[in-house]
């Protein structure tokens, strides 16, 4: 409502001259926005990785057409798409359904976290215990005579 | 036709077969010279290298002149460009169909290849002759690939008149600079995995082997970071839609590479600050390569049908597949036969330090990379199973990606600032709950000013906050302890241009609106405060298509803003019109506009879209790249190579603190 007026009052300002406001695309505004929202979650049968309100196919603003019309008929949005899978499968859906089919597609990605954390904090725990390092004599002679030249180094 | 002009794609294959022979000789002779301490078999590597690329750069030149020349007997030309199509996009064609990718493709990988003779020259000769080995053996298979499945230079005879034509989609400067960026970055990261298992077979995966691999990655990183932010600018102006991601398999290939490429980036920082973790870093750099192979297979054998699978071929397939199974199979068996020499000997640190929090982010990472392919695979391995076909599209992404992405985002706050080895949770929380309480509110508060609240904006916006704020305080912390190596302001860098990339992605996906209205002459249309007046339609013609062109006049607060020119063009030689979007770009804002059809000779469909901070988006990803070429750049890895330091990983510890990478 305060965008229409601010709409109003900007046409008002501008003159006259500057026209009137173009008719929407679609008769029902509000309905297409409906259909458009369904048909974005829906898979375009016959192209390629495009959705229903993207593609220009015969097929699609036919599927466009139909989800329109049961909308208007009093469909609920789960009908609609109901109907359309009965038709078309698990394919049209862009969002797959969540059954034994699809159980690792829609656990996987918990399971990776959840796999790669905790074998992470394994790791980390065993990180912590063998952080002392055991350096043999050997080994510590070199570190101290490393450590001299190091001091040596940074006094000159 | 004289007979010369005759021989010379026949002249461009020998070329080919030639470049082939080469890498044979490049994948063979050096890595038996290192075993065997032979110096003359190792220096064999850098010519044959130097003498691959001259050769493929020559094969290029065979066949871009094929297209300067029209000669349509070849079949890729004939297949890829017409009489009609101009110079420019004639050359651009080179690359603009299976064959000729490839062929760039292996002309890049070259490339990288002679890059690498000419910068490790430092290097230990075994480490080089190595690295060059195992590079020209993955050319050997890619080449063979070319030869065997995909000859750019095979004859259509008797030859047509005329070719088909370029896919209009991509007679665009976006598209003709998108492949070879994203080449480069695929094809570099072969650079660390060659290092990666140079270093394995060696027995020496120290520090100075991943610094050595630092650079390289990084570089390969940035460009594939520009080469994905140039498909998904493409996407956005030339499609049609507005959108610029659309979670499609193609550039799921090559999203999955750079989300595990972030990983090694940050793990080779690790390892070579702390000398640990190096199973994990060498693991990440092959599969790095690996899924960089992954998404040649997907792209490249056709079992995807999407808007940029344009090859079609079960050979290709089979041999892709053959080829990834041989060269991750291969380097995972290098693996398993050396990594138990691989002995932890890295400093020991807390379950809390800049250690521990780098590696929660690769392991977030790691898993982003997998719900990304799995949502890419999983499709096709269902219906390859007969199990049914399922589609995954943007709403299961949506659903699934940012759980996983959004602590990891998070964790770029805190590792900067924790300290190597063992942090202090109190220390942390008294260096950061300004940083937290100025992002919180900056959250809360910023979509207000957007006229509406969601939860979801809120979140993005305290996200890029927080990573913003966070940054400038390890800047400052930083600042205090000069010198300050070039590497860490590539950080700092690339981390806002994170915090940037999200703030566009949040506002563009929370405030974006658009209209579909039918105008004639003198009709008006708003979209987020802007006026658009339709002024007709106008003829235009192209050099290869023929353009219906539209004038819209924007207006804001009666004042004059800009005018958009969105158009149609029915290409000479293709039955459907390409829609060419409008777009007025702004720092705050986009103003998106297309031509749809004419419903009466005075009537047209008209749509206008308006993308708030879409340019932040962009911007971000310059950020990112830049900062991944100023850490690449900095000085360290550009001094000799301290090898006597370096063969004892028991200094890293005693290293003076706080260097960054």
């Amino acid at each position: 409502m305060a965008k229409a007026l601010v709409l109003t009052l900007l046409l008002l300002l501008a003159g006259a001259g500057w026209g009137r406001e173009a008719a929407p695309a679609a008769d029902d505004p509000q309905l297409e926005e409906r259909t458009m929202a369904i048909a974005s979650q829906l898979r375009c049968p016959v192209c390629q990785n495009q959705t229903i309100a993207e593609s220009d196919a015969d097929l699609a603003k036919d599927l466009r057409g139909q989800i329109r019309q049961q909308l208007r008929q009093g469909k609920s949005e789960t009908e609609v798409v109901g109907y359309m899978t009965a038709r078309y499968g698990d394919f049209i859906l862009w969002r797959p359904p969540f059954k034994t089919t699809t159980l690792v597609l829609w656990l996987g990605p918990a399971l990776l976290v959840l796999l790669g954390l905790i074998g992470l904090f394994y790791r980390l725990a065993r990180e912590r215990e063998g952080g002392e390092i055991n350096l043999s004599d050997a080994e510590h002679a070199r570190a101290g005579l490393l450590l001299e030249s190091r001091t040596e180094k940074e006094q000159r | 036709m004289d007979t010369a002009r005759l021989m010379i794609p026949e002249l461009g294959q020998l070329a080919l077969a030639l470049a082939f022979v080469l890498a044979l000789v490049q994948g063979i002779l050096p890595l038996a010279g290192a075993a065997r301490g032979n110096a003359a078999w190792m220096s064999v590597g850098r010519s044959a290298a130097h003498g691959q690329l001259l050769c493929l750069v020559f094969a290029f030149g065979v066949l871009t002149y094929a297209f300067a020349t029209k000669d349509f007997s070849v079949a890729y030309v004939a297949n890829n460009s017409n009489a009609g199509l101009p110079l420019a996009y004639r050359i651009a064609a080179v690359w603009g169909g299976h064959e000729g990718s490839l062929l760039l493709w292996m002309v890049i990988f070259s490339l990288w290849a002679v890059a690498v003779t000419v910068f490790s020259r430092r290097l230990p000769e075994d480490m080089v002759a190595r690295v060059l080995g195992v590079m020209g053996l993955v050319a050997a298979g890619f080449l063979a690939f070319l030869l065997f499945t995909s000859n750019p230079f095979d004859r259509l005879l008797p030859a047509p008149a005329d070719g088909r034509d370029l896919n209009p989609l991509l007679q665009d400067i976006g598209m003709i600079l998108h492949p070879p960026f994203l080449y480069m970055g695929y094809v570099g990261f072969v650079v660390a995995f060659a290092f990666a298992l140079a270093a394995l077979i060696s027995g020496r995966l120290d520090a100075a082997w991943a610094r050595w691999s630092r650079p390289w990655t990084t570089v390969a990183w940035v460009f594939l970071t520009l080469g994905n932010a140039l498909g998904s600018w493409w996407a956005y102006y030339e499609l049609g839609w507005g959108g610029w991601w659309f979670w499609d398999p193609v550039e799921n290939s090559s999203f999955m590479p750079w989300l595990l490429g972030t990983a090694l980036i940050h793990s080779l920082a690790v390892t070579e600050k702390r000398g640990t973790f190096r199973s994990w870093t060498v693991l990440l750099a092959i599969s790095t390569f690996a899924f960089s192979l992954l998404g040649t297979f997907l792209v490249r054998s056709g079992v995807l049908t999407s808007v940029h699978a344009f090859a079609s071929d079960p050979r290709r397939g089979i041999f892709m597949l053959a080829f990834l199974t041989v060269v991750v199979g291969g380097s995972l068996a290098v693996y398993a036969w050396r990594s138990p020499r691989i002995r932890v000997r890295g400093g020991g640190f807390a379950l809390l330090s800049r250690e521990s929090l780098l590696l929660t982010n690769n392991v977030l990472l790691a898993a982003a990379t997998g719900t990304v392919m799995l949502g890419t695979v999983y499709p096709l391995a269902l219906d390859a199973l007969g199990l049914g076909k399922v589609s995954v599209g943007t709403p299961y992404f949506d659903a699934v990606f940012l759980p996983v992405i959004a602590p990891a985002l998070f964790l770029i706050g805190v590792g900067p600032i924790a300290r190597w080895k063992k942090a202090e949770l109190p220390d942390l929380a008294v260096r950061l709950r300004w940083a937290f309480a100025v992002s919180l509110a900056i959250g809360l508060a910023l979509p207000f000013a957007f006229g509406q609240w969601s939860p979801l904006v809120a979140f993005g916006v305290a996200l890029a906050a927080w990573i913003a704020a966070t940054t400038l305080v390890s800047l400052r912390d930083r600042l205090r302890s000069p010198p300050v190596p070039r590497a860490f302001y590539g950080m700092v860098f690339a981390h806002v241009g994170m915090a940037v990339l999200i703030i566009g992605i949040t506002l563009v996906r929370g405030y974006e609106t658009q209209k579909e209205v039918r105008m004639e002459v003198g009709d008006t249309v708003e979209v987020g405060g802007y006026v658009f007046r339709f002024d007709g339609v106008t003829q235009v013609p192209g050099p290869n298509y023929a353009a219906t062109q539209a004038t819209l006049e924007v207006t804001r607060a009666g004042k004059s803003v800009t005018t958009l020119y969105p158009s149609k063009r029915s290409y000479f030689s293709q039955q459907k019109p390409m829609t060419e979007a409008a777009i007025d770009a702004g720092i705050t804002r986009d103003l998106y506009a297309t031509l749809g059809d004419a419903l009466s000779p005075s009537t047209w469909l008209v749509r206008v879209q308006h993308k708030p901070f879409l340019n932040w988006i962009w911007a971000g990803v310059v950020l990112l790249a830049f900062g991944g070429l100023l850490a690449a750049s900095d000085r360290r890895y550009r001094l000799a190579a301290p090898s006597r330091r370096e063969e004892q990983p028991l200094l890293q510890p005693l290293q003076p603190r706080g260097e960054h990478g």
